[in-house]
């Protein structure tokens, strides 16, 4: 997939719709037996592994799962705390699957955040009078690309490096915003979108310009 | 007129007469239910404001015209480009006020009039205010006050159907970022 994510930030800069459309690839399920050869340390209130990489599971990965059944935060599912019990071996063997970690929805909210107030430094900075604010993002992994529209909303896009056709992908992702969503009048502007016609239709617009324009490697 | 499918161009016409027959309706429905001429003027302006606030959106979706830079550039995309798009007429801009601020929309025809004629009892009943609440509630969304009214009204006896548009001023809070 080469369309990682989109998300829409209303006037004040909260989010108001956000899709991921990739499956983190990087994910490793094993059993393990006392004791843990992994160091594990607390981060963000998710639990990672510091030090100990093998096997798949890399510094940094987050500790998704235990025995299938997925964690919640620093805590099992049934509330024990992790770290504790992963000390106690008469809890072992046990299966745990570690993987990059998803952000949470809050993360997403501060970050869509962050981002609007960062969009204003791009006209800012500007040594010419009327530039526009931030349009595009890059590193090695994705590139940004962002659409400010006459009345305030922007329209995010990350995408994989090599794809193109993503200006008028923004443009289509603004005309499918004023159809299924403002057309909905049980919609209410600037409030978080939620219209299946919206979602339906955002999915199609992505699967289209999935299969148009990779012009890169098929990875 | 014509409505959207569910693609991005214009595909199937719709019937402008049942627009002319939904739009009557409720303005009879408004009267019944409020009874006092005023009143059905602002509700019908209030109504307008909130299509103008999402219409606005769609115009800007599907005409991709750029920020306006002044109000003379404002009023000739809002009679040629605005217009045309949504209810298939071109009125003409005209009456500019010395300093700028005020133009006039002079309508030939009007869909919404379309076989319409006020009764004395309603006579100060502006039957077209929506259209008013329309205009004023998409250009405040681009940070632009204004100030939307019916100089003239066939409806009432006169010969033409004239808007009266007042720039009021720019609405400097919450400005999008590279607009300063």
């Amino acid at each position: 997939m080469a369309i990682f994510s989109v998300y829409v930030v209303n006037k004040a800069g909260g989010l108001i719709y956000q899709y991921d459309n990739y499956v983190p690839r990087a994910e490793a399920e094993k059993t393990f037996s006392y004791p843990l050869d992994l160091v594990l340390k607390i981060h963000d209130e998710k639990v990672v592994v510091s030090f100990g990489q093998r096997d798949g599971i890399r510094v940094g990965h987050a500790l998704l799962s235990i025995n299938g059944v997925d964690v919640n935060g620093k805590f099992t599912a049934d509330g024990k705390e992790i770290i504790e019990y992963l000390k106690d071996s008469t809890n072992y063997p046990v299966s745990i699957r570690f993987g990059r970690a998803r952000l949470s929805s809050n993360e997403k909210l501060m970050l869509a955040s962050m981002f609007h107030s960062l969009f204003a430094i791009g006209s800012q900075l500007s040594p010419e009078v009327g530039s526009s604010g931030i349009e595009m993002l890059e590193t090695d992994m994705f590139k940004l690309h962002c659409f400010q529209t006459l009345t305030g909303i922007k329209f995010i896009v990350l995408a994989d490096a090599r794809q193109s056709g993503i200006d008028a992908l923004l443009r289509k992702i603004y005309k499918i915003y004023s159809d299924f969503a403002l057309k909905n009048p049980f919609y209410s502007l600037e409030m978080p979108i939620r219209c299946e016609l919206f979602d339906q239709n955002l999915k199609g617009a992505l699967e289209i310009a999935d299969k148009a324009g990779n012009f890169g490697p098929v990875s | 007129m014509s409505r959207q499918s569910n693609r991005t161009t214009d595909s199937k016409k719709m019937n402008a007469e049942l627009f002319t027959l939904t739009y009557g309706a409720l303005v009879t429905q408004l009267c019944k239910d409020y009874e006092n001429d005023e009143e059905v003027n602002k509700q019908l302006d209030k109504m307008g404001y909130n299509i103008g606030v999402r219409l606005i959106e769609d115009f800007l979706a599907r005409s991709s015209v750029g920020r306006c830079q002044d109000f003379r550039e404002t009023a000739d995309v809002i009679a040629k480009v605005a217009f045309k798009m949504y209810l298939g007429i071109t009125p003409s801009v005209t009456n500019w006020s010395p300093a700028g601020d005020e133009f006039s929309l002079i309508l030939e025809s009007n869909p919404l009039v379309d076989f319409v004629e006020l009764p004395d009892n309603h006579s100060s009943l502006v039957y077209s205010n929506l259209l008013c609440g329309v205009l004023r509630g998409a250009l405040e969304m681009v940070q632009m006050a204004v100030d939307v009214k019916f100089a003239q009204d066939t409806l009432r006896g006169d010969n033409i159907t004239e808007i009266r548009m007042k720039f009021i001023k720019r609405i400097e809070e919450n400005l999008p970022a590279g607009d300063e």
